[in-house]
């Protein structure tokens, strides 16, 4: 035999399959979705709406029964620009992960911003959700492929996210 | 609290980015050796161990503590996992001085660790969720969007981020078991650093590191066993609130004040910046050191920012209240073994082993761990008399 070298490491990719069962709340918002509808819950304590709904308020354990619809519209709360690559990564880089305060919403959800410069995305820019074609849509928030500016002035952003800290249940 | 609990063994590794001459077990031996030397003490002496580490994909081995107990001693003795993401080093010593200030046990091992190289952590940290775009891009790009905030709200300028990276690498050249070691910092370089995930620069980040931290805990008839004074414990506290709720302040969270708040009150804590010598706090990027320092009570909301930028949290400033004198989070991070090297860091300045980074005549020191989505707290308070 030739030169042995050690052993040091060896490679073991891993990978996990699962089923995922969503529950009642999530079930009728990806129902809704399906059809081109965002919708939220309402906190019966604190008048908060979730979006995404859920069957219990975080904050009080109170069964949350109230559904609402909501826009497809709302402004950027926060954000980050990733540039960084790593392995098995969806989004090309760099791509915008924002914050974004759904008009009638009291809970921020995640999604891209796009069709606009990287720069000059701000927190209170007002956004809109770019659809996927009708024939395209399934039970998944990627119905929507992205939010855009609708060119609006910017809302108050300090003074939209304190009030609904004020909304707090004692 | 009960019985009185003394910390009289402190072992680390030196933090790397891959140990590759030891598997998992060895790496942690290597530091609980050494805390049992520190405390006078062999395997046999202990009654249990705790033993705290992150998610386990971060190593891609499931569950390994189930094979850890013959390499720590514990045939026949209890051995446990805590695991509350990034503050379970923190929360795994605390549960361990709990089993002591609770009269189950008196000698007790606690050690946090983690070996990073042996997965991908941005992978590990990026999981896909169901019927979700998906956008999550690292604990990096996680935490960005509250770093963007705070600097939405505090008008901090954008040089108080680059300030606290050169600061904790530069207190790390004092610490020789600190994974980054880099003579040549200095702001240029942090700000020419990539823009991973704006607004967090590279050298703004923590580093993945393989590394183990262990500490002996004993109750008050073993104290003086060990081969330096004892640090006594002050008190300890966690709290927790959920990842997203509407509302949340995910820039100064509630559980993270809260837990301050009954923490200082354990000790008679009223003026933070000035009772303590120095704090060893969990910043992974570098604007969370004034974030915390808001969190916790050093200064009013807002204000965080202007201690750093005094130079209040530097050592080589001559700061009035030195945060992060290993070189925190920013110079070494094995994320399940991060938060005991806070706790430990703050004991071993306590009790005057801190080499290089001793804060002179150091009585009574913070350490600090948070993990999950800034949502998990976990803190003590050690001195250097009894309580």
């Amino acid at each position: 035999m030739s030169e042995t070298k050690p052993v040091k490491y060896v490679n073991t990719p891993i990978c996990v399959d699962f089923d995922y069962t969503p529950g009642k709340a999530t079930s009728n918002f990806l129902r809704s979705i399906k059809k081109g509808q965002l919708i939220g819950s309402v906190c019966p304590d604190t008048g908060k709406v979730y979006c995404p709904p859920r069957s219990y308020s975080v904050e009080t354990a109170s069964p949350m029964t109230e559904i609402v619809e909501l826009a497809d519209t709302g402004m950027v709360y926060t954000f980050c620009i990733v540039n960084i690559k790593f392995y098995d990564q969806a989004q090309e880089v760099p791509y915008v992960s924002a914050y974004i305060l759904l008009d009638g919403a009291d809970l921020p959800i995640m999604h891209l911003i796009q069709e606009c410069e990287v720069e000059d995305i701000r927190p209170g820019m007002r956004v809109k959700a770019v659809w996927r074609d009708e024939s395209e849509w399934t039970e998944s928030m990627e119905n929507i492929k992205y939010f855009k500016p609708t060119g609006e002035p910017d809302a108050p952003v300090g003074e939209i996210m304190e009030n609904i800290r004020s909304k707090s249940h004692a | 609290m009960g019985d009185r609990c003394a910390v009289i063994g402190i072992g680390q590794t030196k933090h790397t980015d891959k140990r590759l001459d030891v598997n998992q077990t060895g790496m942690i031996r290597e530091s609980c050796n050494r805390a049992l030397k520190d405390a006078n003490m062999t395997w046999k002496d202990l009654d249990a161990v705790v033993i705290g580490h992150a998610p386990d994909t971060i190593e891609g081995c499931m569950t390994p503590e189930l094979y850890q107990a013959e390499a720590l001693g514990m045939v026949g003795k209890p051995l446990f996992r805590v695991h509350t993401a990034g503050s379970v080093g923190g929360s795994t010593v605390i549960v361990g001085s709990k089993l002591i200030t609770g009269g189950i046990h008196e000698k007790i091992l606690v050690v946090g660790w983690q070996k990073m190289s042996e997965s991908q952590s941005t992978w590990a940290l990026s999981p896909v969720i169901p019927f979700q775009p998906a956008l999550m891009a690292g604990a990096g790009g996680f935490f960005a969007p509250h770093i963007r905030e705070y600097i939405r709200r505090s008008g901090a300028p954008e040089h108080i981020g680059i300030k606290v990276a050169v600061k904790d690498r530069k207190h790390a050249l004092r610490n020789p078991f600190a994974h980054i070691h880099q003579e040549s910092v200095c702001e240029e370089e942090i700000r020419n650093s990539p823009m991973l995930w704006d607004p967090i620069r590279f050298g703004e980040t923590c580093p993945s590191s393989d590394g183990s931290c262990a500490m002996v805990l004993v109750s008050e008839k073993h104290a003086d066993r060990g081969s330096a004074k004892p640090a006594w414990i002050h008190g300890t506290e966690m709290r927790s609130e959920p990842t997203i709720m509407p509302g949340r302040d995910e820039v100064n969270p509630r559980s993270g004040s809260d837990c301050a708040k009954s923490l200082y009150k354990q000790a008679g804590i009223t003026n933070p910046r000035k009772q303590f010598d120095m704090a060893e706090v969990y910043v992974p990027f570098s604007w969370f050191e004034p974030m915390w320092l808001e969190n916790l009570g050093f200064c009013d909301e807002g204000e965080g920012w202007k201690l750093t930028d005094e130079g209040a949290t530097s050592m080589d400033e001559g700061g009035d209240i030195p945060w992060n004198c290993s070189g925190g989070v920013l110079s070494s991070n094995p994320i399940g073994g991060t938060g005991t090297v806070r706790f430990a860091e703050a004991a071993l300045q306590v009790r005057g082993q801190a080499g290089d980074r001793q804060v002179d005549g150091a009585k009574l020191a913070l350490g600090h761990a948070y993990g999950g989505g800034s949502q998990f707290f976990a803190m003590w308070i050690v001195g250097s008399e009894k309580p």
